[in-house]
């Protein structure tokens, strides 16, 4: 008999090995989240996934499946709850958007829209935060970097490089480049790269490229985050794993 | 719209701190709904009326951040005044595009405008009480005063600030449509 | 070391490198080394432990900035890091560390132009019961005064080195006042190994099971339990690691287990490594007890030398163990067990994911018990005195005993070892409490109890605690020791999870705001909304626990906020006045408009 567990109801089958996360992205139940991509290793950091998994609050994108746990997900005290994660990572930044060249292909904004995001509530840290556009091909601006360690990953588990890694401690912890002067420029990172695309708001951008799509038509104008992260689900393989 | 409405006009008062009047601009924009307007509501204070000085009022509108004294003196005049305050467009409610001078050292911004800036003639800090003082960071308003509404987008669209206002000035709590909220 | 051995740094670091065999997990016992040697971890020194451990820069900085007590900024030749425990504000650390900042020119937080001396603050020391108590150069301070701070000053200006220093300065005691079953009667090395040796493993783990042990850590998960998961896990190898990441503030008994019955601590691993099958040990240090290192360095030498550790121990064949130290660098989090296993490896003591649990992936992703310092030695008890022995002692849910750590408002603060059940009041009237008001017990991640609570009683069914038990008199401001708990959390935030990492910071935020005259009822419907999100969202322990303080002093402790909140619905978080002090000075203006009442 196939393994199954329930979200908000809806029975939901599973493979060993699978996440509560991934159950969920292979039915098309959407789960909020940003530092998740089903492309790389869960992370677990930003805690927009947190459910509640028979009674317990755990993080869906790292939670293991298990047979017959049941799972509320799209509750108003769930959503009230991430709403307030995503105004923190607001504050916590230097987010400005009408200034942002990701502004409407950016998923923090985005799930600003999608929780109803109406303002980012707490006082705001407005940090003084570096912007490094010393590669000929890519600006860093940590203003707007989540932490949520995208890049870090990708570049070390698709690009096999390793640009990326996080320093410092508590709220001082900050994206660092591989490189002795602390340059982007500075290490082997090159536009290709995956982890030039992945970041989830405007921390990392192809230079010359801002504005090739103008506002109105980008990613979240024609769709929800609800809408795009469950595209990017991964195809399972033909013949299973 | 509700009897009291009808009998007497909704009192609104409006102003831009540190922002840009884009948000006025854009309510203005509501074309020939601002004849619908005016039968609902009476402007006090606001750039539409050169009233200087806010009186009681049902319903006040701040577009603009908090950047000196004199827009903390204009934002405690209309919380004072307002039964309802509304934070329009993204100075008010993040702080926005000025406060890209947050961590710009004040003393910097006040050399490089002053004091290096090739046009400037005479190279001196000028220091009359006229001239507003300005915070060492700029604050959105709700990290002023106390305020109700939030209504977004740079500015917010046209359609988004009529369904916000009339949803207020006929006693609803304003309901924002998902394709109206933007912070963009 | 003088800076003119910067030259050759990279001969250096290759020469420290090959000393740990270039390994990778080594790397924070590198980091501290190199910090030692430059009083910081220059840049140059990064890209060379990078290079030499094959490791990608970018992680090597990462770790390297991590641990408050490694520095990427120069920090001094002497650098001072002054303990900020509650039990160190009660007893005047501000107004000294002020006294050296201003005796030194000192700005706290910065370096002396000259680069000679950089005073801050830290977390708890471990030294509550020797307060007020500092860290020169990584040795700890203890007992200071006016006139010891003068004397540190100018034997800093002197240029004197830090072993030349009268060691009154650094001299720490035991303080031990109570003693039970564990502290009381001196325990003779090998009775524990002999007894699991004669008995065998599985017969010892069913004594350890028969006892009821239960981690004396703080969350009291069962040892036997615990010690069985990792024995049936499937693994190449199997590791026991004993966590003296002392951190919560209030808490030093493990310096004086370590101090004084380190071969209790150390025949406890031995034994759960017999049980476990473990051929290796690791002792976590807390970079704050760096002082006992060579003293517990030489207690493993004689270990192995008295057949107690090493080859065939105790003469049976085939019983390999041995005990490696690893010394921590000022991170509470790697208190949490699997962020000491990632700070064992090397890296950033970061949470894990969990599951899977250490029992079947911990250490280098091997099956690994992890356990605290009281936890093995009453392993080693258990092992020679049999379960039922220690199950006698204490509650039915926890049997045993436990080893506070008092300090305080109280007449003699130190070690007093309780049976499981004992009441907060026969323990105040021990330690010499005329009227307490409050009690921090467990320290800050614990509970806050009030004056009408005295007969509440420590065990895990009632106070759980890790060891630490804070005083606080009749009088005595609650808003400053809750204070000092969340600038303490919002330090200590290792910053992966959103929650925790932002919600520590707007916590503290708000506490200080209500301290400073300008809070209102808004701010601690905030303030428990905050609480809310970092107890159900957040990533470890540490987020879950964040909040407690808070909390408990807004439910029992009304009186300590009440008169200090403002009568309006709203007020801003900073002093609108205050934020136009810069304009005034950069203007020269002083008019009225230049200023908001």
């Amino acid at each position: 008999m196939n393994k199954a567990i329930t979200i908000d109801g809806k029975t939901l089958p599973f493979e060993d090995g699978q996440t509560i996360m991934d159950a969920a992205l292979t039915a098309g139940v959407y789960i909020p989240r940003l530092c998740h991509n089903p492309e790389l290793k869960p992370h677990g950091s930003c805690k927009l996934c947190v459910v509640n998994a028979n009674g317990r609050n755990v993080t869906s994108c790292t939670m293991p499946a298990s047979d017959g746990m049941v799972v509320t997900n799209n509750t108003p005290e769930l959503n009230e709850d991430r709403k307030a994660l995503v105004q923190m990572l607001f504050v916590e930044g230097n987010h400005i958007c009408p200034a942002c060249e990701a502004s409407g292909n950016c998923q923090l904004q985005a799930a600003g829209y999608y929780l109803r995001m109406e303002s980012p509530h707490f006082t705001h840290f407005y940090p003084p935060r570096r912007v490094d556009a010393s590669h000929p091909d890519i600006f860093l601006d940590l203003n707007r970097c989540i932490l949520c360690e995208l890049c870090v990953r990708a570049s070390r588990d698709i690009d096999k490089k390793n640009v990326f890694g996080i320093s410092g401690r508590g709220i001082d912890s900050h994206l660092v480049v591989n490189s002795e002067s602390g340059r982007l420029g500075d290490t082997n990172m090159a536009v290709t790269d995956k982890a030039a695309h992945i970041c989830p708001t405007g921390a990392i951008l192809i230079k010359r490229k801002g504005y090739t799509i103008p506002i109105g038509k980008r990613t979240f104008d024609q769709k929800t985050l609800s809408e795009f992260h469950l595209g990017q689900v991964k195809q399972p393989e033909p013949d299973g794993e | 719209m509700n009897n009291q409405a009808r009998i007497s006009k909704v009192k609104i008062a409006t102003c831009s701190l540190a922002g840009c009047f884009g948000c006025h601009t854009s309510l203005l924009d509501i074309d020939e709904r601002l004849f619908d307007l005016l039968g609902m509501v009476e402007f006090d204070r606001s750039p539409f009326t050169d009233i200087k000085h806010c009186g009681p009022c049902d319903i006040g509108i701040v577009e603009g951040g908090v950047s000196n004294a004199e827009n903390a003196r204009v934002l405690r005049e209309f919380r004072d005044n307002c039964k309802v305050l509304v934070a329009i467009g993204p100075c008010a409610i993040t702080g926005n595009v000025p406060a890209l001078r947050n961590n710009i050292d004040l003393w910097d911004c006040f050399q490089e405008v002053y004091l290096y800036d090739p046009g400037t003639e005479g190279n001196q800090i000028p220091n009359d009480p006229e001239l507003p003082l300005p915070f060492d960071k700029v604050y959105p308003i709700y990290e002023v005063v106390k305020v109700d509404y939030f209504l977004n987008g740079c500015p917010p669209s046209p359609d988004a600030i009529w369904n916000f206002l009339t949803d207020l000035i006929e006693g609803r709590k304003p309901e924002i449509d998902y394709k109206l909220l933007r912070y963009d | 070391m003088p800076p003119e051995n910067f030259s050759n740094i990279e001969q250096q670091v290759a020469s420290l490198c090959e000393a740990h065999d270039c390994e990778p997990h080594r790397l924070l016992q590198i980091l501290i080394q190199v910090q030692e040697i430059y009083r910081f971890i220059p840049p140059e020194a990064i890209t060379s432990i990078a290079r030499h451990l094959n490791l990608p820069r970018v992680s090597v900085e990462g770790a390297a900035g991590f641990y408050s007590f490694l520095s990427l900024e120069p920090a001094g030749n002497y650098r001072v890091l002054f303990s900020d425990n509650v039990t160190d504000q009660m007893v005047g650390n501000q107004e000294l560390m002020r006294q050296f900042c201003s005796k030194l020119w000192l700005e706290p937080g910065k370096v002396s132009e000259d680069r000679l001396v950089s005073a801050a603050f830290t977390s708890c020391t471990g030294m509550c019961d020797h307060g007020p108590a500092a860290l020169v150069n990584g040795q700890p301070l203890t007992n200071l005064t006016s006139d010891r701070i003068d004397l540190i000053a100018d034997l800093i200006l002197g240029k004197s080195p830090v072993s030349n220093w009268p060691s009154a300065l650094f001299e720490v005691n035991d303080n031990i006042r109570k003693t039970g079953m564990l502290l009381d009667k001196p325990f003779v090395s090998g009775n524990a190994i002999g007894a699991v040796l004669a008995r065998g493993p599985d017969a010892t783990l069913a004594e350890i099971k028969l006892s009821r042990l239960r981690g004396r850590g703080g969350a009291g998960y069962a040892t036997a339990e615990k010690w069985t998961g990792c024995r049936n896990a499937p693994g190449s190898m199997r590791y026991i690691v004993c966590n003296a990441d002392e951190g919560e503030p209030g808490t030093f008994k493990d310096r004086v287990l370590l101090n004084s019955y380190a071969d209790l601590v150390f025949e406890g691993m031995t034994v759960g490594a017999r049980l476990l099958g473990c051929a290796k040990g690791l002792l976590y240090l807390r970079g704050e007890y760096l002082f006992l290192l060579e003293k517990l360095e030489g207690i493993l030498k004689r270990r192995r030398e008295d057949g107690l550790l090493g080859h065939n121990i105790f003469g049976e064949t085939g019983f390999d163990f041995d005990i490696e130290i690893h010394v921590g660098a000022g991170a509470y989090i790697c208190g949490e067990e699997s962020a000491l296993i990632e700070s064992l490896e090397g890296k950033r003591g970061r949470p894990r994911n969990r599951p899977p649990y250490p029992a079947t992936h911990g250490y280098l992703d091997q099956p690994t018990v992890v356990n605290n310092v009281e936890t093995f030695a009453c392993a080693a008890i258990i092992a020679f005195r049999g379960g039922k022995w220690f199950g006698k002692i204490g509650t039915w849910q926890s049997s045993g005993s436990k080893i506070l750590s008092i300090s305080g408002d109280c007449a003699r603060p130190g070690i007093y070892e309780y049976p499981f059940g004992t009441s907060v009041q026969e323990i105040l009237d021990d330690c010499g409490v005329d009227e307490a008001y409050a009690v921090q017990v467990g320290g800050p991640s614990g509970v806050l109890i009030s004056w009408k609570e005295l007969d509440r009683r420590i065990s895990f069914e009632d106070l759980p605690t890790a060891g630490a038990f804070t005083i606080f008199k009749r009088g005595r401001d609650i808003l400053q020791a809750v204070r000092n708990y969340a600038d303490f959390f919002a330090h200590e935030s290792c910053g992966f999870c959103t929650p925790c990492r932002v919600g520590t910071q707007l916590q503290k935020k708000i506490v200080d705001k209500i301290a400073n005259g300008h809070g209102t009822a808004s701010d601690l419907e905030e303030l428990k909304h905050l609480g809310h999100l970092m107890k159900t969202m957040s990533h470890c322990g540490l987020g879950h626990t964040a909040p407690n303080p808070v909390l408990d002093m807004l439910e029992k402790f009304p009186g300590a906020y009440e008169q200090k909140l403002r009568n309006l619905s709203f007020e801003p978080a900073f002093d609108l006045d205050a934020a136009l002090e810069t304009a005034r000075r950069i203007t020269g203006r002083d008019d009225p408009a230049a200023h908001l009442p």
